[in-house]
C-alpha cells in the first residue's frame, strides 16, 4: 500500500491504494469520480483519457502511484462555475456523441489537442484522434465540433 | 484488480535505481510503462518490484552538439515530435516520434523504453539503426549494429539502464511506414538514412527484429531516387506472418516503404 497525496481537479486529494490500483480505477472507485471511463482496457479506445500535469494519458495504462505528487484533471474538472468547457459546449452544440461513452475521453483529448496546435485543420484533427474510438458517430460531428471550438478561441 | 501484487518504487537517481535492482530479485524498470503495463495487465509479466526511472529529471532532455543530436532516455515521444531541434537536425526522426501510438502514449512513452523493449514492430529501432545511433547506459557506449539483438532481445545485461541516445546528423533521411490500422504499430516501417559516408535502410515490423538491406543501399548510393529500388526484392523467407499479413505480403511492402521512404527524404 502508498498513501498518495496528489490533486485532482484543482482540490488536494489523499488515498490509501495498493500499488497495482490503476489510476482510472483509483478516480472511479476511491474518488467517485465516474466521468472516465473504462472502455477496451488495452490502450487502445482513450475513454479513459484523463491529464496529468497538462497532458493527456490513458488512465487506464498508468497506476496511481505514478501519479503521486502530480497534477491530474478529469471531465468532472473542465466546467467551472456551473458552465460547460468551451469543449463541452461545442460537442454539445454540434451533437459530437450519440450513446456519450467515448465522449469524456473525446473532450479530454481535445481540450489537449487545442492546447498543443494553434491552427487544426481536418486532417491534423483525424490523426490527433487516433488513440480514441467512437462506435456512433463515424467522428464526423465529433471533428465539427472540435473544429468549431478551435475557431472560436 | 489487474496485475499481480508488486511494490512500486521511485529512485531520484539512477545508482539509487541501479542499487534498488540489484537488491532485487524480480525487479523491473518503468520508464513510460505503455508497454510493460498493458503487459502486466495480462500477467504476461509479473515482477515483485517496479522500480520507475520514468521521473529521473536527468535522463530527459534533448540536445544538438555539431554533427551529434542526443536525446535523453527518458524523453517521451511527444517531446521528440514536438522539438524544434529534432525538426531541424533530423526531421525523420522528429516525425518518427510523431507516429508512434497516439498523442496519449506518446505522452508517456519513452525513447529508452522503447528501444530497451525491442518490439519488432516498435519504430524507434529502425531510426536508431539507419542513423548509426549509439545508445548509452549506466555501464558503456553500445552501437545500434549490435544493441538489437532479436525478438524483444537487446545487448542490455540485467540491470542496465539505457541513459541516452546520440543520433549523427545525417545529410537527409526519410521514414515510412505501414501501421496496423488498429495499433498503430508498424506493420512494415523502413527508414532511410543518407550518411557522408554512405546509404543505411533499416527495416522494421517485417522480421523477428529490426535489421538492413545492404543490396538496397548499395543501388541508393549509386542512385538516391525510388526507382533505384524498384527490382530489389527482399525475400519472404523468415519475415513475420500473422493474421495481419503474410511474409510474402510484408516482403512486398518493404519494398514499397523503402520507396516511399526515399522520396520523404528527397522533400
Amino acid at each position: 500500500m502508498t498513501a498518495l497525496s496528489l490533486t485532482v481537479n484543482g482540490a488536494p486529494v489523499k488515498g490509501d491504494v495498493e500499488d497495482r490500483t490503476l489510476l482510472v480505477h483509483f478516480l472511479r472507485d476511491h474518488l467517485h469520480l465516474t466521468g472516465t471511463h473504462v472502455g477496451c482496457d488495452t490502450s487502445q479506445c482513450g475513454a479513459c483519457v484523463v491529464h496529468v500535469n497538462g497532458r493527456a494519458v490513458k488512465s487506464c495504462t498508468m497506476f496511481a502511484v505514478q501519479a503521486n505528487g502530480d497534477a491530474v484533471l478529469t471531465i468532472e474538472g473542465l466546467g467551472q462555475d456551473g458552465r460547460l468547457h468551451p469543449v463541452q459546449a461545442a460537442f454539445q452544440e454540434h451533437h459530437g456523441l450519440q450513446c456519450g461513452f467515448c465522449t469524456p475521453g473525446m473532450i479530454m483529448t481535445a481540450v489537449d489537442m487545442l492546447a498543443r496546435h494553434k491552427q487544426l485543420d481536418e486532417t491534423t484533427i483525424r490523426h490527433e484522434l487516433e488513440g480514441n474510438i467512437c462506435r456512433c458517430t463515424g467522428y464526423l460531428n465529433i471533428i465539427k465540433a472540435i473544429r468549431a471550438a478551435a475557431e472560436a478561441r | 484488480m489487474y496485475t499481480s501484487l508488486f511494490r512500486y518504487l521511485r529512485p531520484e537517481t539512477l545508482a539509487e535505481a541501479e542499487a534498488l535492482f540489484q537488491q532485487s530479485s524480480d525487479a523491473r524498470y518503468l520508464a513510460g510503462g505503455q508497454t510493460l503495463i498493458p503487459t502486466m495487465k495480462q500477467r504476461l509479466a509479473s515482477p515483485a518490484e517496479l522500480i520507475d526511472i520514468g521521473r529521473i529529471s536527468s535522463l530527459s532532455f534533448i540536445r544538438r552538439a555539431g554533427d551529434r543530436l542526443t536525446i535523453g532516455a527518458a524523453t517521451p515521444h511527444a517531446e521528440v515530435a514536438a522539438s524544434a531541434e529534432v525538426r531541424n537536425a533530423i526531421p525523420a526522426l522528429a516525425a518518427l516520434a510523431g507516429l508512434i501510438g497516439d498523442p496519449a502514449v506518446r505522452h508517456k512513452g519513452t525513447l529508452g523504453g522503447s528501444i530497451a523493449n525491442n518490439d519488432p514492430a516498435a519504430d524507434y529501432p529502425a531510426g536508431l539503426l539507419a542513423l548509426g545511433a549509439t545508445a548509452k547506459t549506466t555501464q558503456r557506449t553500445i552501437a545500434a549494429d549490435v544493441f538489437f539483438t532479436g525478438m524483444f532481445e537487446t545487448a542490455l545485461e540485467a540491470g542496465e539502464i539505457v541513459t541516452e541516445v546520440v543520433f549523427p546528423v545525417p545529410r537527409r533521411a526519410g521514414y515510412a511506414k505501414f501501421p496496423n490500422p488498429a495499433s498503430r504499430y508498424a506493420m512494415v516501417g523502413v527508414f532511410v538514412a543518407v550518411h557522408t559516408d554512405g546509404v543505411r535502410v533499416a527495416v522494421t515490423g517485417a522480421a523477428p527484429c529490426v535489421f538492413r538491406v545492404p543490396e538496397m543501399e548499395a543501388a541508393l548510393v549509386r542512385d538516391f531516387r525510388p526507382e533505384a529500388l524498384a527490382q530489389i526484392a527482399v525475400a519472404a523467407d523468415g519475415l513475420n506472418s500473422d493474421l495481419f499479413a503474410s511474409a510474402e505480403y510484408r516482403a512486398h511492402l518493404v519494398n514499397v516503404m523503402a520507396r516511399r521512404a526515399v522520396a520523404a527524404a528527397m522533400l
